[in-house]
C-alpha cells in the first residue's frame, strides 16, 4: 500500500516536473524568438550587425544543400497521390479527376508536410548539435567574454535561413509534387501534361499557394527555435549532445504535425 | 615537501615588474549559490593592474566558479564587483559591451571554434569589433600567432592540432584585442612539463611585454610559483589566504600547508554525521539504530 502511495506520488511529481520543463521550454523559446527580433532590428544600433556572410552560410546549407532530397522525396510523394488517387476513384469511375485531389494535396498538405520534416531532421538536428557541441566546449562562453552576443552570433542566421529556404524548398516541393504526379498521370490515363498542367492551374488559386507557404513559415520558426532550446539546454559531455540531437528531431517533427493540423483547421473553418 | 629556497631561487631568476597603482578587479563579499547549494561564500579580493593573480585550491573549493563570475559570466547572490572601474551591477549594456572587450580569455579546452580555422578563430573579434580590413586583419593574426610560436599554422583547423597548441592559440585569439585583464583557466592542465613550462613563460611574457593584469586558475603548483604575483588560495569557498609566494610558502596553516604538500586533510566528521550522510538521513539520531 505504502509502495502504491510512492509510486502515485512519484507519478505526480513526475507530470509536475515535466510540465515545468515544457512551460519552461516554451518561455526559452519566447525569449530566442524576441531576442532573435532585437538583433535584426537593433543589431545595426547595438554596433553588432547579423552578419550577411553567416546568413548566406546557413542557407547553403539549409536550402540548398537540400534541393536534391526534397527533390526526390516531394517527386516521389505526387507519384504515390497519383497512385492512390487514381485507385481510389476509378472504384466511382472517375479517375480522370485524380487532378483535383492530387494539386489540393500537394500544395496544401505534402509539400510544407514533407519540406519540413525533411528540414528538420537534417537542419533542426545539426543546430541542435552545433549549439550543444559549443555549449559544453565553452565555445558560447567565449563569445560572451569577447563581447559577441551568442543569439546574434548563431542563432539569428539560422533563423533568418530557416524563414527563407523553408517556404523556398516548400515552393519547389509543389512543383515537383505536381511534375511527377502528372507524369505518372500522362502514363496511366493517357492525360496530356497540357491539359493536367490546365486542370492544375483551374483548380488551385492563390489561397492554396499561400496555405501551404504560410505554413510552412511557422514549420520553420518551429524547427529553428526547438533546435535553439535543445542545443542550448545540453548538461553533460557527448551524450548529452546526442540526448538533444534526438529530442529535437522528434520535438521538431511532432510540432510540424500538430500545428499543420490546428492549421488545416482554422483555415478551413 | 617542496623546499621554498628552491622555489624563491628559481623565481628570482626572472625580473618582476611593479605593479600598477589601481585595480583592475575588486570583489566584495561574493556569494553565490548553485540551487540550494552555496559555493562561494563572502569572497573579497582585488586583482591589481599589470599583475599575475593565480587562483588555488583543491576541487570543489569555488575556483573556476569564481573565475566565471570575474568574467561576468554568472548571476551572483550577493555582494558587489567593479571591473575596470565599472560596478557591474549599475553598468548600462553598451558600458558592459565596452568592458568586455578589454577582456581575453584562455579557457581549459581552448575553446576554439571547430568550424573555422585557427587564423579565423583569431581574426573573430577583430571582425566583430573593428572596421579594420581583411589585410590588417590578417596581419594582426599572424602577428598573434608569431608570439605564441604558431607562425604558419593560420589555415589549419583546431582539429588538426595538438593539445598545447590549442592553448597556444587560445592565448594569441584572447589577445588579439589587446586586453586589459586575460583569464587562464587551467592553462598548463594536461600538458607535460616541457609545454606547460613553456605556457608559464608566455604567460609572464605576456604581462611584461603587455601590461596586462592575468588572472590564472590553477592546481599545478609549479606553474603557480613560477608565474604568480600573489595567490589567492580557496578552500569550500572561502578565501583562505592572499599573499605573495614567500607569504603562502611560510604560511603555518594547516589547509594551506595541506594543499602545498598534497596531503589529504584530516577527516574531522563527528561519527553520527557522517553515518547519517552514508543512510541518506538528516536525522543525527538514526546514526544509533
Amino acid at each position: 500500500m505504502a509502495e502504491q502511495k510512492l509510486s502515485a506520488a512519484e507519478k505526480v511529481e513526475g507530470v509536475g516536473k515535466a510540465t515545468v520543463s515544457f512551460v519552461e521550454s516554451v518561455g526559452n523559446g519566447g525569449v530566442i524568438i524576441a531576442e532573435s527580433i532585437y538583433w535584426i532590428l537593433f543589431g545595426v544600433r547595438e554596433r553588432q550587425p547579423v552578419r550577411i556572410g553567416a546568413v548566406i552560410q546557413q542557407m547553403m546549407e539549409i536550402g540548398v544543400a537540400a534541393i536534391p532530397i526534397i527533390i526526390m522525396l516531394t517527386g516521389t510523394i505526387g507519384v504515390m497521390l497519383a497512385i492512390q488517387g487514381i485507385h481510389t476513384l476509378r472504384i466511382f469511375g472517375a479517375e480522370s479527376r485524380v487532378t483535383i485531389g492530387i494539386a489540393f494535396s500537394v500544395v496544401r498538405e505534402f509539400a510544407p508536410l514533407i519540406t519540413g520534416i525533411l528540414v528538420a531532421g537534417r537542419s533542426g538536428s545539426a543546430l541542435a548539435a552545433r549549439i550543444g557541441t559549443m555549449k559544453i566546449n565553452q565555445e558560447i562562453d567565449a563569445l560572451k567574454v569577447m563581447g559577441i552576443n551568442p543569439t546574434r552570433f548563431l542563432v539569428v542566421p539560422a533563423m533568418i535561413s530557416m524563414i527563407v529556404m523553408v517556404p523556398a524548398l516548400t515552393l519547389l516541393g509543389m512543383f515537383m509534387g505536381l511534375f511527377a504526379a502528372g507524369l505518372y498521370v500522362n502514363a496511366d490515363l493517357g492525360i496530356s501534361m497540357a491539359a493536367y498542367t490546365r486542370d492544375t492551374i483551374d483548380i488551385l488559386s492563390l489561397d492554396d499557394l499561400w496555405h501551404g507557404l504560410g505554413k510552412s513559415l511557422i514549420f520553420a520558426v518551429l524547427i529553428a527555435v526547438i533546435g535553439v532550446v535543445n542545443g542550448a539546454g545540453v548538461q553533460g559531455g557527448a551524450e548529452g549532445v546526442g540526448k538533444a540531437t534526438t529530442r529535437s528531431v522528434v520535438q521538431a517533427i511532432s510540432a510540424i504535425i500538430v500545428t499543420d493540423m490546428i492549421f488545416a483547421f482554422v483555415a478551413t473553418r | 615537501m617542496r623546499n621554498p629556497a628552491n622555489i624563491l631561487e628559481e623565481r628570482a631568476t626572472r625580473e618582476r615588474p611593479t605593479t600598477g597603482p589601481g585595480n583592475v578587479i575588486e570583489v566584495e563579499d561574493l556569494v553565490t549559490h548553485y540551487g540550494d547549494r552555496m559555493i562561494l561564500k563572502g569572497v573579497s579580493l582585488e586583482v591589481h593592474e599589470n599583475e599575475i593573480m593565480v587562483i588555488m585550491g583543491g576541487s570543489g573549493s569555488g575556483k573556476s566558479t569564481l573565475l566565471r563570475h570575474l568574467m561576468a559570466l554568472e548571476e551572483k547572490t550577493s555582494g558587489t564587483m567593479r571591473i575596470l572601474d565599472h560596478d557591474i551591477d549599475q553598468i548600462t549594456r553598451q558600458e558592459f559591451l565596452d568592458v568586455r572587450k578589454k577582456l581575453g580569455v584562455a579557457f581549459q579546452s581552448g575553446a576554439l571554434f571547430s568550424s573555422m580555422t585557427v587564423g579565423e578563430n583569431i581574426m573573430l573579434p577583430l571582425y566583430e569589433h573593428t572596421e579594420l580590413d581583411a589585410l590588417t586583419m590578417e596581419i594582426m593574426a599572424r602577428i598573434k600567432l608569431e608570439v605564441v610560436e604558431l607562425s604558419g599554422f593560420e589555415d589549419l583547423m583546431p582539429s588538426e592540432l595538438s593539445g598545447g597548441m590549442i592553448k597556444r592559440a587560445a592565448f594569441a585569439r584572447a589577445i588579439v584585442m589587446d586586453p586589459k585583464v586575460l583569464f587562464c583557466d587551467e592553462p598548463s592542465a594536461g600538458l607535460d612539463p616541457v609545454v606547460a613550462s613553456a605556457l608559464d613563460d608566455l604567460i609572464l611574457d605576456m604581462r611584461d611585454a603587455m601590461g596586462m593584469s592575468i588572472v590564472v586558475v590553477t592546481h599545478e603548483l609549479d606553474s603557480a610559483f613560477k608565474i604568480a604575483d600573489r595567490i589567492t588560495i580557496l578552500d569550500r569557498g572561502e578565501i583562505l589566504m592572499i599573499g605573495t609566494v614567500e607569504e603562502v610558502l611560510v604560511s603555518k596553516s594547516p589547509r594551506v600547508q595541506a594543499l602545498l604538500n598534497r596531503t589529504p586533510e584530516e577527516d574531522t566528521m563527528d561519527p553520527d554525521e557522517y553515518l547519517s550522510r552514508l543512510v541518506g538521513e538528516t536525522n543525527p539520531g538514526i546514526a544509533h539504530l
